[in-house]
C-alpha cells in the first residue's frame, strides 16, 4: 500500500466540513468541564468536611501505620482455632438457614408477585413494592431491631437475613417466572392439564433452575453478611471479631479475618462450580447479572 | 407406553427414557439428602429454636408498631412534627451520609482506576506487578467495608473520616477488579489504527483505549455509589459516622418513635437514589449503544 499524501489544506477544509467528527462543539466542551469541574470541587469540600487537611488525619494515618498495621502481624491466636471455627461455622448455618427460610416464604409471593400469574394488578405492584420494602434495609439494621426482639445470638441474624432474602428473592423469583416461555403451558393446557398441573409439568420445570441458581448465588451472598452480623450482637464470628477488635487483640482479629476471606473464597468456588453444573453456564440467563447490568 | 406391538425402535426409546428418569430421580434424591444433612446440621450449630422464635415475633411486631407514633387526623401536622422533632439533626446527618458515601465513591474509583492497569493482564509485562495488585484488590474488597470502619475507627477515632476510609478501600477494591476486567476486553485494533495514523503512547490511551472502557467505567461507578449509599448508611454502627449513629443510638436507648423516623428517612433515601441512579444508567447504556 502507497502512503497518501493529504496536504495540510485538505485536512483544514475536512475539519472545518466536519466539525463534530474532530472535536467537540466548544458547547459540549464548556458543559464536560463545567460538570467535571462541579464533581472536583464537591469532592474536595467533602475532604474538607471530613477533615481530610487536618491532623486528625495526618495523626490518625500515623498511627494507623504505627499502631494498627504493625501490630496486625504476625496473626496469633492459633490456640482458639476451634473457638473460631466454631464460630465460622455459626456464620454459615446463619446464612443456610436464613436463605432457605427466605427462599421458602418467597417462593409462594413470588407467584403474587408476577404480571403473567395475577390478573389482578394493584396486587401484583403491592407485593412488588413490599418486596423493595423488605430490600431496602440492610442486614445490620434488620439484625438491630431483631437483637433487641429476639436477644443475642443467631437467631437474630438468622431473621435479619431471612427478611431482607424474602424481598430479594420475590423480585428474583417472579422475574424468572415472568420471563417463562407461554408454549409449554398452553401445550399442558392442550393436553387437558388443569391449574395445578400447568403448574407442575408447565411451569416449575422452567424456573426451577434458574431459582436454585438464584438462590446459591444468594447463600454466597449471605456467606458474607453473615460475618459481620455478629457486630451487633446477632451471633456468628463478626461477634469475635467486634470483640478481639475493640479489645486491641489486633492479631487475633488479623487471624479471625484470614479464615472469613479463606472462607468467602472456599464458598465462592464451591458455588460456582455447583451453578455451573446446574445451569450450563454461569452467566446465561442469570437474573442477578442481567440486573446488575440493567 | 409400551404395547406389545412395540417396534425395537420404541422399545429402546423407552429404554432409554426410563434410563434418563433414574439417573434424574436419583440426581434429585441425592441433592434432597444433602439438602437435609445441611438443614440439622444448621439448625443444631446455630441453635435454630422455634419456640425462642415464636416468642420473639410478638416482640418484633410490637416493636414495629411502636416505631409510628400514634397519629391522628386532626392534628396531623403537630403529631408529625413531634415526631419528627431531631428533623434538623438528622437531615444534616443524612447529607453527610451522603456525602460520605460520593467522596468514597470519588476516590475508590480514582485509585481503583489506577491500579486496575496493572490489573489487567494485557497492559503488564511483569506478572509479579499483576499478581500482587489482584490479592491486594481481593483483600481489600472482600474484607466487608464495616470490618475496615472497625480498624479505621481505632486509628482515626470517632467521626466520618474513618467511614469515609473504610467505604474507600472497599471501593478501590471492588472497582479496580471491575475496571481491570474492562480493561482487558478492550479490542486492540483501535490502539492499533492510532499508532498507524502516527500517534505516540498518549494518543493511544485517550483515543484507543479511553473511549472503549468510559461507558462502562461510569456504568459501574453509578452502581457503587447506590451501594456505598447503603454502607454509608451502616457504617456508622461501629462509630463512623452518618445517619447509622443516630439510628444506632435510638434503638440501643429504646427511642423507639426516633428509631421510626429515622428509618423512614433512610429508606426514602435509598429508594430515591436507586431510582435516579437506575434512570441515568439506562440512558448511558442507551447512548452508548446507539
Amino acid at each position: 500500500m502507497t502512503p497518501v499524501r493529504i496536504s495540510a489544506a485538505e485536512i483544514a477544509q475536512a475539519q472545518a466540513r466536519f466539525l463534530r467528527a474532530f472535536r467537540k462543539t466548544a458547547e459540549e466542551r464548556l458543559r464536560f468541564w463545567s460538570i467535571f469541574g462541579a464533581a472536583a470541587a464537591l469532592a474536595i469540600y467533602c475532604m474538607y468536611r471530613f477533615e481530610f487537611f487536618t491532623w486528625t488525619f495526618i495523626d490518625g494515618t500515623l498511627k494507623l501505620g504505627e499502631v494498627v498495621v504493625s501490630q496486625l502481624f504476625p496473626p496469633t491466636g492459633f490456640d482458639q482455632l476451634p473457638t473460631f471455627l466454631a464460630a465460622m461455622g455459626e456464620t454459615l448455618a446463619m446464612a443456610f438457614l436464613g436463605t432457605v427460610l427466605g427462599a421458602v416464604l418467597a417462593f409462594p409471593l413470588g407467584f403474587c408477585a408476577a404480571k403473567n400469574m395475577v390478573p389482578f394488578r394493584p396486587a401484583q405492584f403491592g407485593m412488588r413494592r413490599f418486596a423493595d420494602l423488605l430490600r431496602a434495609f440492610d442486614y445490620l439494621i434488620w439484625a438491630l431491631i431483631f437483637v433487641r426482639a429476639v436477644g443475642l445470638g443467631p437467631l437474630a441474624g438468622i431473621m435479619a437475613i431471612a427478611i431482607v432474602e424474602t424481598g430479594t428473592f420475590i423480585k428474583l423469583y417472579s422475574e424468572a417466572i415472568e420471563n417463562l416461555d407461554r408454549k409449554q403451558i398452553d401445550a399442558v393446557r392442550a393436553a387437558g392439564g388443569n391449574e395445578l398441573h400447568v403448574i407442575r409439568y408447565g411451569v416449575l420445570p422452567q424456573v426451577l433452575p434458574m431459582m436454585l441458581s438464584n438462590t446459591l448465588y444468594m447463600f454466597e451472598h449471605n456467606a458474607r453478611s453473615a460475618a459481620i452480623l455478629g457486630i451487633v450482637g446477632a451471633g456468628g464470628i463478626g461477634f469475635l471479631l467486634a470483640d478481639r477488635l475493640r479489645a486491641y487483640e489486633l492479631q487475633e482479629a488479623c487471624l479471625i479475618i484470614a479464615l472469613v476471606v479463606l472462607t468467602v473464597y472456599a464458598i465462592d468456588y464451591l458455588s460456582r462450580l455447583l451453578r455451573e453444573r446446574l445451569i450450563g453456564d454461569s452467566n446465561k440467563g442469570d437474573v442477578i447479572t442481567d440486573l446488575r447490568k440493567s | 407406553m409400551t404395547g406389545e406391538h412395540a417396534s425395537p425402535a420404541v422399545t429402546r426409546f423407552e429404554e432409554h427414557f426410563a434410563q434418563y428418569r433414574r439417573g434424574k430421580r436419583t440426581a434429585a434424591s441425592l441433592f434432597w439428602v444433602l439438602f437435609a444433612i445441611c438443614f440439622v446440621v444448621s439448625v443444631i450449630v446455630a441453635r435454630f429454636d422455634v419456640v425462642t422464635l415464636i416468642q420473639g415475633l410478638p416482640r418484633t411486631t410490637e416493636f414495629i408498631t411502636k416505631m409510628i407514633p400514634p397519629l391522628r387526623l386532626s392534628s396531623l401536622g403537630a403529631d408529625l412534627g413531634e415526631w419528627y422533632w431531631g428533623l434538623g439533626k438528622w437531615l444534616t446527618s443524612l447529607l453527610n451520609t451522603l456525602l460520605m458515601a460520593y467522596l468514597a465513591t470519588v476516590l475508590g474509583t480514582l485509585l481503583g482506576g489506577a491500579l486496575s492497569f496493572l490489573a489487567a493482564r494485557n497492559l503488564v509485562k511483569r506478572y509479579w506487578v499483576y499478581w500482587v495488585t489482584r490479592r491486594v484488590l481481593e483483600i481489600a474488597r472482600t474484607v466487608p467495608d464495616i470490618v475496615w470502619a472497625l480498624m479505621f475507627v481505632l486509628a482515626f477515632g470517632i467521626g466520618p473520616l474513618p467511614g469515609v476510609l473504610a467505604i474507600t478501600v472497599h471501593t478501590l477494591g471492588a472497582q479496580g477488579k471491575l475496571f481491570a476486567e474492562v480493561n482487558e476486553n478492550a479490542s486492540r485494533l483501535p490502539i492499533e489504527g492510532v499508532r498507524a495514523a502516527g500517534g505516540n503512547w498518549f494518543h493511544e490511551m485517550r483515543f484507543g483505549v479511553l473511549p472503549q472502557v468510559l461507558p462502562n467505567y461510569m456504568s459501574y461507578t453509578f452502581w457503587r455509589i447506590e451501594l456505598n449509599v447503603r454502607s454509608a448508611t451502616i457504617v456508622g454502627f461501629v462509630g463512623a459516622g452518618g445517619i447509622g449513629h443516630d439510628l444506632f443510638t435510638a434503638i440501643q436507648l429504646l427511642y423507639f418513635a426516633d428509631a421510626g423516623a429515622i428509618l423512614i428517612i433512610v429508606v426514602a433515601t435509598i429508594m430515591l437514589i436507586d431510582m435516579l441512579s437506575e434512570r441515568y444508567r439506562h440512558r448511558l447504556i442507551g447512548k452508548d449503544s446507539l
